[in-house]
C-alpha cells in the first residue's frame, strides 16, 4: 500500500523538470541559442570591456566570478559556436589543451577545437577540464530557460517561465518584461507576469509591493505562499503586511480545498480498487451463497496473466494490457468453473464447508504460482499512457494510473450492472438466486447457471487482479492482502445488493485515506475494521440488505 | 458427571494413551543417557508439548463449532492473547539481563527511548496476576466480541468473517511498535520462569507435563459441559437456533458463556505454548492460523472432542515431517486437506471409525 501515499515533492518536480528541459536543449535547439542570446542580457554588454576571445581565454582560468562574467560576454557575443560552448561546458565535456588554452570539447575519445571544429591530435593528459561551480550551473540554466523562452510551443514556454520563479537575477528583468509584450497564450503571460511580480516583493516602494501582492494571488505555487508568509510576518510596512496576510489565508484556503481534493482523489481511487476487488466477491457470495475463499487467488491469477502477456509481447506493455483484460478474464473464469464444478457444486447449501474447500483451493493455487513462478515478486510495466500526471495546479495534479483505473472500475461496473439487470443470463441468475425450486420448475437449468454465475464472479475477479497489477507486487501474497478487504466490502454494503458493493466500497476507501494523515496506514486500517465490525452489530445485514423471501434463503 | 466421562471410552482412551506418551517421553528423556537409542530429546520434549497445546486449542474450537455452531476464524487470536500475557510475564522476569541491562524497561522499550513501563504493563510481572491476565484478556475480549455479535443475531458466515477481520486488526495491531508489545518481532529471549531457567531439562519437562494436565482437565470440562443440560441446549442452538429461542431460552447468553469460555481455554493454550516455544510475534494472529487450526478439528471429526484432539495431533504431526521432508510440498498437502476432508470425510476420522464399527 505504499505507493499510496507518496506524494512527489513540488520542488523536488520542478528540479526534475529543469534538468530535463537542459538535455532537450543540448541536442534540438543550439542553433537558435546564439540568436536568442544576443536578444538576452542586452544590459551588461555596453559596460563590459571584455571582448569575446579574452573571455574564451577567462574560461580557463580559476576565478569562478570572472568566469560568471565571461559567460556573460559570451552570451551576448552572437559568435556562432555559443551553444556548442554552453552545451558542453554544462555536460563537463568543456577542455583546454594545456600548452596553448585553446578550449575544445570532448566527444567519446576524441578532442575537437571550439572555433576550429576539427579534431585536435593530443593525449588525454594534455588538456584540463574546464571547471564549474554551482552558480555557474545555475546561471548556465538561466540561460537555457531565458532560450525556452521563445520556444514556438506555449507548454514548454510555460515549463520554462515557472521555473525562473524566484530564481530571477536583477539583469534579467528587461528581457522578461520585453518578452511579456510579446506573449499570446494567456496563461504563458500570467505566470510571466507573476515570475515578475515575485520579484518586486523586495522593491523598496510600498506600491510596487501591494501590486506584485495582488498580481501574484492567483497563482497557485507553494513558492509563493512561503513568501506572503514572510512578507506577512516581517515587512516593514504595516499595509503590506495586512494584504500580504490577507493573499495567504486565500492562498492557505485553496491549498487546503486542494489538498482535500487530492484526499478525496486517493480515497476514490483506493475505493475503486475495493469496489473491483469486491463486485466479483459480491456475486458469488451475495448471489449464490458461496463463500469463495479463493477469490483473491483468483484476482493474482489475473495479475499474472497480465505479466505472461507482457513477456509475450516485449516492448508493448500498453497492448499486452489491454489483451490481458479478456484474457484474465477467461482464465480467471475457466478456473473458477472447474472450481465450481468439481468441488463447490457438492458443498451447496453448507457455506462453512465451501469457506473451507476455497481455503483448500486458495493454498493450493498460491502455492502452484509459487512453483510455476517464483515465490518473488514480478515486475508488469505500467505503460506510458498511464504513467504521469495531471497537472491542475501546483497544489494539485491527479496520477493518470489511478485515474484510469477509477474509470475502468466504474466501466466494469456498469457492465456487470447490465449483464445481470438486462440479458438473459442475469435473468436466470437472479431467477435461481431468488427461488432455485421455482427457477427450475420454470425450467431454468441452474447447474449451467451456477457454474456460469461462478465463472462471472471470478471472470471479474481476474480482471479486478489486472487493475492491481498496475498498482501494488504482484506475487504469491497478492490475493491474501486483498481477500478480507473484498469481505469487508460486501458484508458492509450488504450481501446480494451490487449497489451496496459499490457504495461500500468508495466510503471505505475514502474514509481510510482521511484517516490516514490523521492515525498513520496501519491504525487507519484497524480503525476501520473495528468500525465495521461495529457496524455490523448494529445492522447485521448491511448497508443495503435484501428484502424480502430471499432473506430467509 | 462421572458417568458421563465413563460413557466417552474414546475420549477417555485417547487420553490415557496420551498420558501413556507423556510419561515414556518424560522418562525417556530424563533418565535414559543421550547415546541411547531410545533417549528423547528436549527438542522433541517441546515438539510434543507444542501439539499438546494446539490439541488445546482445537478441544476449545470444537466445543463452539462443534456443539454451538459458531465458526470461529479467529481463534487463534485468544490463543495469542493469552502468549502474549504470558511473553509479557517473562519479560518482565527477564530483569536487568536484558542486551541494554535495564532493571526496568524490556529491551525493545529501551531501544524505542520509552522512558517508562505502560500501564497495561504494570503488575503483570507478578504470577498470579499474570495467570488471572492469561484468562482475563482473551475472556474479557470475547465477552464483548460475542456480546455485540450474539445480541445482533450475527450467525454463520457474517460472523466466521468478523471473527475473522477481528484477528486480522489484531494481527495489524500487534505489529505497531507503539502498541507497547515488541512489534514485529514480537517477545522473545526469556530467561526464567518462577525463579527456574527455562532451557533447564527439569523447566521442559515441567512445561510439557503441565500441558498434558491442561489438556485433559480442558477436554473433561468440555465433556461435562456438553454431557450437562447446557450442552444440549447448545446443541439445540446450533441445529435450531430461532426454534431454541422461540421455545424461551435465552440464545445470546448460551453462546456467550460457552464462547468466553472456550476464548479461555484457547488462552490457557497459548500460555503455555509460549514458554516452551521461546516467543511469541504477531505471526501468531494471522487469519491463516486460525483457519488451519479450523482444519485440524475438521480433519479428526467436529463435535466429538476427541476428534479435535486427534485431528491437531495428527495434522502437526504430518506438518512436521512434510515440512522437514519437502517443504515446499506442505501449503499443496494442506490446501488438498481442507478440499478432500469437507468433500469426503465431513465428520472427519472419527465418523470414519463410526462408519466401521455401525457396519460391523
Amino acid at each position: 500500500m505504499q505507493a499510496w501515499s507518496i506524494r512527489q515533492v513540488p520542488h523536488l518536480r520542478r528540479g526534475r523538470r529543469a534538468r530535463g528541459l537542459a538535455v532537450n536543449l543540448r541536442y534540438g535547439l543550439m542553433a537558435l541559442f546564439g540568436l536568442i542570446l544576443s536578444l538576452w542580457v542586452p544590459t551588461s554588454l555596453a559596460a563590459d570591456p571584455m571582448s569575446p576571445d579574452e573571455a574564451l581565454v577567462v574560461l580557463t582560468g580559476k576565478s569562478f566570478s570572472e568566469k560568471e562574467q565571461a559567460i556573460s560576454v559570451l552570451a551576448s557575443s552572437g559568435q556562432p559556436y555559443v551553444a556548442t560552448l554552453f552545451t558542453a561546458l554544462d555536460s563537463g565535456n568543456l577542455y583546454y589543451r594545456k600548452a596553448d588554452q585553446q578550449l575544445v570539447v570532448r566527444e567519446e575519445s576524441q578532442f575537437i577545437g571550439l572555433q576550429t571544429g576539427t579534431a585536435i591530435e593530443g593525449k588525454s593528459r594534455d588538456f584540463k577540464r574546464v571547471g564549474l561551480n554551482n552558480a555557474l550551473r545555475e546561471q548556465l540554466a538561466a540561460l537555457a530557460s531565458g532560450l525556452a523562452l521563445s520556444d514556438p510551443d506555449a507548454d514548454k514556454r510555460l515549463d520554462a517561465v515557472k521555473s525562473m520563479l524566484g530564481k530571477l537575477s536583477s539583469q534579467q528583468l528587461a528581457p522578461l518584461q520585453q518578452r511579456l509584450s510579446q506573449e499570446a497564450d494567456p496563461q504563458v503571460k500570467q505566470w510571466l507576469s507573476g515570475v515578475i511580480a515575485f520579484s518586486q516583493l523586495d522593491a523598496p516602494t510600498r506600491e510596487a509591493r501591494l501590486t506584485a501582492i495582488t498580481e501574484l494571488t492567483p497563482l497557485r505555487h507553494p513558492l509563493v505562499l512561503e513568501r506572503f508568509k514572510s512578507l506577512a510576518q516581517s515587512d516593514t510596512d504595516a499595509q503590506v503586511r495586512l494584504q500580504a496576510g490577507q493573499a495567504l489565508k486565500s492562498l492557505q484556503h485553496s491549498e487546503q480545498f486542494y489538498s482535500g481534493i487530492e484526499t478525496l482523489y486517493f480515497g476514490i481511487s483506493l475505493g475503486s480498487v475495493l469496489v473491483l476487488a469486491g463486485i466479483g466477491l459480491a456475486i458469488t457470495f451475495g448471489v449464490m451463497g458461496v463463500i469463495n475463499m479463493a477469490h483473491g487467488e483468483l484476482m493474482m491469477l489475473g495479475a499474472y496473466t497480465t505479466f505472461v502477456l507482457q513477456q509475450w509481447l516485449p516492448g508493448q506493455p500498453g497492448l499486452a494490457l489491454l489483451l490481458s483484460v479478456p484474457a484474465a478474464f477467461l482464465v480467471s473464469g475457466a478456473v473458477g468453473i472447474l472450481i465450481e464444478r468439481s468441488v463447490i457444486r457438492f458443498l451447496y447449501g453448507r457455506p462453512l464447508e465451501t469457506l473451507l474447500a476455497t481455503f483448500g483451493i486458495s493454498l493450493l493455487l498460491q502455492q502452484a504460482v509459487r512453483s510455476i513462478f517464483s515465490p518473488l515478486n514480478q515486475t508488469v510495466v505500467m505503460p506510458s499512457w498511464m504513467s504521469g500526471t495531471w497537472v491542475i495546479n501546483d497544489f494539485l495534479s491527479l496520477t493518470l494510473n489511478r485515474l484510469v483505473i477509477i474509470g475502468f472500475s466504474l466501466l466494469v461496473f456498469a457492465g456487470l450492472m447490465w449483464l445481470l439487470k438486462r440479458s438473459r443470463l442475469g435473468l436466470e441468475v437472479r431467477a435461481v438466486s431468488q427461488n432455485r425450486a421455482m427457477a427450475r420448475n420454470m425450467g431454468v437449468r441452474s447447474a449451467r447457471v451456477n457454474a456460469l454465475t461462478f465463472g462471472l464472479g471470478s471472470g471479474i475477479a481476474g480482471i479486478a487482479g489486472v487493475a492491481l497489477s498496475q498498482l501494488t507486487n504482484v506475487g504469491p501474497n497478492l490475493g491474501q492482502s486483498y481477500i478480507i478487504d473484498a469481505f469487508m466490502v460486501v458484508v458492509f454494503g450488504g450481501v446480494g445488493n451490487l449497489w451496496g458493493t459499490l457504495v461500500a466500497g468508495l466510503t471505505l476507501g475514502v474514509a481510510n485515506k482521511l484517516l490516514e494523515p490523521v492515525a498513520g496506514a496501519m491504525l487507519a486500517k484497524i480503525l476501520i475494521l473495528v468500525a465495521i465490525i461495529l457496524f455490523i452489530q448494529k445492522r447485521p445485514r448491511g448497508l443495503f440488505p435484501q428484502r424480502g423471501r430471499a432473506v430467509e434463503g | 458427571m462421572a458417568s458421563s466421562l465413563l460413557q466417552d471410552k474414546r475420549g477417555m482412551s485417547l487420553l490415557a494413551l496420551i498420558w501413556l506418551g507423556v510419561l515414556l517421553a518424560s522418562a525417556a528423556n530424563l533418565l535414559l543417557p543421550e547415546s541411547s537409542a531410545l533417549y528423547v530429546g528436549s527438542n522433541t520434549i517441546t515438539l510434543l508439548g507444542k501439539y499438546l497445546c494446539y490439541a488445546l486449542l482445537a478441544v476449545s474450537l470444537d466445543l463452539v463449532w462443534g456443539y454451538l455452531g459458531i465458526l470461529s476464524l479467529g481463534h487463534a487470536a485468544f490463543f495469542a492473547l493469552g502468549g502474549y500475557v504470558m511473553g509479557m510475564y517473562l519479560m518482565r522476569q527477564v530483569g536487568d539481563r536484558g542486551v541494554y541491562g535495564n532493571a526496568e524497561l524490556p529491551d525493545f522499550m529501551v531501544f524505542l527511548n520509552w522512558s517508562e513501563l505502560p500501564w497495561f504493563w504494570q503488575g503483570v510481572g507478578h504470577f498470579p496476576v499474570a495467570l488471572l491476565l492469561i484468562l482475563l484478556v482473551p475472556g474479557i475480549l470475547a465477552f464483548v466480541f460475542g456480546f455485540l455479535a450474539f445480541r445482533s443475531r450475527v450467525t454463520g458466515v457474517y460472523l466466521s468473517i468478523m471473527t475473522q477481520a477481528l484477528t486480522y486488526a489484531l494481527m495489524l495491531a500487534f505489529f505497531r511498535n507503539e502498541m507497547g508489545f515488541g512489534g514485529n518481532n514480537g517477545l522473545t529471549d526469556f530467561k526464567d520462569l518462577l525463579g527456574v531457567s527455562l532451557t533447564a531439562p527439569g523447566t521442559r519437562i515441567t512445561l510439557f507435563v503441565l500441558s498434558a494436565l491442561a489438556l485433559t482437565l480442558g477436554y473433561v470440562a468440555c465433556r461435562l459441559i456438553v454431557s450437562s443440560k447446557l450442552g444440549r441446549v447448545a446443541v439445540a442452538i446450533r441445529d435450531a437456533e430461532s426454534r431454541t429461542r422461540f421455545i424461551g431460552y435465552r440464545v445470546e447468553w448460551f453462546k456467550l458463556a460457552l464462547f468466553v469460555f472456550s476464548a479461555m481455554l484457547a488462552g490457557i493454550a497459548g500460555a503455555l505454548y509460549v514458554p516452551q516455544v521461546g516467543i511469541i510475534n504477531p505471526g501468531e494472529f494471522s487469519p491463516l492460523n486460525s483457519i488451519e487450526l479450523v482444519i485440524w478439528v475438521a480433519v479428526g471429526g467436529r463435535a466429538t472432542l476427541y476428534g479435535a484432539v486427534l485431528g491437531a495431533l495428527l495434522v502437526n504431526y504430518a506438518k512436521s515431517v512434510f515440512t522437514g521432508v519437502l517443504p515446499d510440498e506442505w501449503l499443496y498437502a494442506l490446501g488438498a486437506l481442507f478440499v478432500l476432508v469437507t468433500l469426503f470425510l465431513p465428520r472427519g476420522v472419527m465418523g470414519l471409525l463410526q462408519r466401521k464399527e455401525a457396519e460391523a
